[in-house]
């Protein structure tokens, strides 16, 4: 997280001097965005950065690495590590199946109206998240769901008495893909769209085959906001906890679940520790985004 | 080429095939409730609910104020950023980057420590206190969508002429923001608004540690204790959302599409 506070620094730095040379001429200029900083400063900064200081302080307000340390205990670790699993897990899925459906529909020679209706669908898909969303995939893949009725009467597969179950790591993911496929569709189908038929055709005349065409052309161009797009993927999961409360009660133990049993209860007898929690959840996505953000300038160099 | 096609249409279907059986088995398990045969009692059961009524109509009302809030926020700053402080820009964007990257369940966390009952600023010590915090972090969760959604829609617009324009004919700002650049927005912050519908209706970890009587904790308290009422719920809040997608799809057909000026 330091590497945002001080890139905020950085640039808030870098803006003052004009406005501030102006602020003589025109002391009304600040007006018109004063509500905005206001707003953001008192109900996103401060209260993200007192968690931040409360995750260094012990209950006499003191210094201490102590709440850091903590996190080490297996039950926090394992936490960190499922909710990583999943993320990941649900992220790649959903990037690589997001983008075949991508290339289909746009380079697949589909009728037009599949293109669109899929776009339609999924950025109704993609918003449809959350408990709605659990209660979906119980109806679907729970004991009594349809699909493991209908793998059970019609090819006598019993998919529970092979190990699967929707309360598990592989059943959160399966439901987290559900949003993250279509999520990869809305962001990537404008790159794939952004690379030109004369590349194809420059590449033609050069005497590329199709493998060479993909291998040197399409992929180092798609690279980077594909990559871009994983990374903002696995934040969105990682930071998710409704679906996966509906889903498994606190029966799956994901940082999110952790840190709302410990802001419900103190489960960890430890206030400074729920700080601590947090503090580790901003690191994980605030180093995700700052990847993001990276992949993100390096990929708009070619989508003009 | 012919390949291609056919696995074009492989991808497609099984794409096709992984998004409908759950809408399908939804639909099915819903209507499952009367033993042997389909029926719509569970919806029924559901929408004659009174607590599905008053969270229901609750979230609604939040998600209203969370807009209005949203747009007397972003609308002027925006509006001011292009106008006159296009320096500040960056430092915007990343702002409204930021509820991305920090997780709901760590700003409501932060809102719970630092606006308790004894500190200096006590929303949490009455109830329209902790309902004005809720839709503050709703407009929260929707300002990088809301920012986004009416910094296209400027974008579009001539600021710069319509508000000299409107100066030369004597307008104030209350008036130019008002009655000149919002009406020519309004199609962006429309957008916007129905985009925040649909992330605040459902919304479930702010609501449930804020300990609002709102439709997501209702959704998910439902879920733990019924077996066919969630299917019933989860398909109408399936139909909710994709009402306001459409409602922005319809409504971009009216934006203007070229740029008058390019950046």
């Amino acid at each position: 997280m330091t590497d945002l506070s001080l890139s905020d620094h950085a640039v808030a730095g870098k803006t003052a001097p004009p406005a501030e040379a102006r602020s003589l001429r025109l002391p009304t200029q600040w007006l018109g965005v004063a509500p905005f900083f206001l707003f953001a400063i008192m109900f996103l900064i401060l209260p993200t950065l007192y968690l931040m200081l409360g995750a260094f302080q012990n209950d006499a307000g003191e210094f201490t690495l102590e709440n850091i340390a903590a996190l080490a205990q297996p039950s926090i670790v394992s936490a960190y590590w499922i909710s990583i699993k999943v993320s990941l897990a649900s992220s790649l899925i959903g990037a690589f199946a997001g983008l075949a459906i991508a290339i289909a529909i746009v380079r697949g020679g589909l009728p037009d109206w599949i293109r669109s209706a899929t776009l339609t669908f999924s950025g109704v898909a993609s918003n449809f998240a959350g408990v709605p969303l659990a209660f979906a995939f119980i109806a679907t893949l729970g004991r009594l769901g349809l699909a493991t009725v209908i793998l059970n009467t019609l090819f006598g597969l019993n998919i529970y008495a092979h190990g699967f179950n929707i309360l598990s790591f592989w059943g959160l993911t399966l439901t987290y893909v559900y949003f993250q496929i279509p999520l990869m569709v809305v962001i990537i189908v404008p790159a794939i769209d952004g690379l030109k038929k004369e590349w194809g055709e420059a590449a033609a005349t050069l005497g590329a085959t199709m493998a060479q065409y993909w291998r040197m052309v399409v992929i180092p161009v798609i690279w980077p906001s594909f990559l871009g797009t994983v990374i903002l993927l696995f934040a969105n999961a990682f930071g998710a906890i409704a679906t996966a409360y509906a889903l498994t009660g606190s029966s799956l133990n994901i940082v999110p679940i952790l840190l709302y049993a410990q802001i419900r209860g103190d489960v960890l007898h430890n206030a400074h520790l729920g700080y601590a929690i947090a503090f580790g959840m901003i690191v994980i996505t605030g180093l995700a985004n700052v990847f993001y953000i990276w992949f993100r300038t390096r990929s708009e160099r070619w989508l003009k | 080429m012919k390949s291609g096609k056919f696995w074009a249409w492989v991808v497609f279907a099984l794409g096709a095939a992984y998004f409908f059986i759950p809408l399908i088995a939804t639909v099915e398990f819903s209507l499952r409730m009367r033993r042997g045969a389909y029926s719509f009692d569970a919806y029924q059961i559901v929408l004659g609910d009174p607590r599905f009524q008053a969270t229901f109509g609750y979230s609604v009302v939040a998600a209203i104020a969370t807009i209005i809030l949203g747009v007397l926020i972003v609308v002027p700053a925006a509006y001011w950023i292009r106008l006159r402080l296009p320096q500040l820009r960056p430092v915007v964007e990343f702002i409204t980057l930021l509820p991305l990257v920090i997780p709901a369940i760590v700003i409501v966390f932060g809102y719970i420590r630092m606006y308790g009952s004894n500190s200096p600023l006590p929303f949490l010590a009455s109830d329209m206190g902790t309902n004005a915090l809720l839709v503050i972090g709703y407009a929260m969760l929707a300002l990088p969508y809301m920012y986004r959604a009416v910094d296209t829609g400027l974008r579009t617009i001539d600021v710069r002429t319509l508000t000299e324009a409107a100066q030369i004919l004597g307008a104030g700002w209350g008036t130019i923001i008002g009655r000149v650049i919002l009406p020519n927005v309004l199609i962006a912050v429309l957008s916007g608004a129905f985009l925040t519908f649909a992330i605040v209706i459902g919304e479930f970890t702010m609501a449930s540690l804020l300990n609002r009587p709102a439709f997501g904790p209702y959704l998910q308290n439902v879920g733990a204790n019924r077996a066919y009422e969630p299917a019933a719920l989860a398909i109408i809040a399936f139909a909710i959302t994709w009402g306001c997608m459409s409602l922005i799809q319809i409504l971009s057909r009216f934006a203007p599409r070229s740029a008058n000026r390019p950046n």
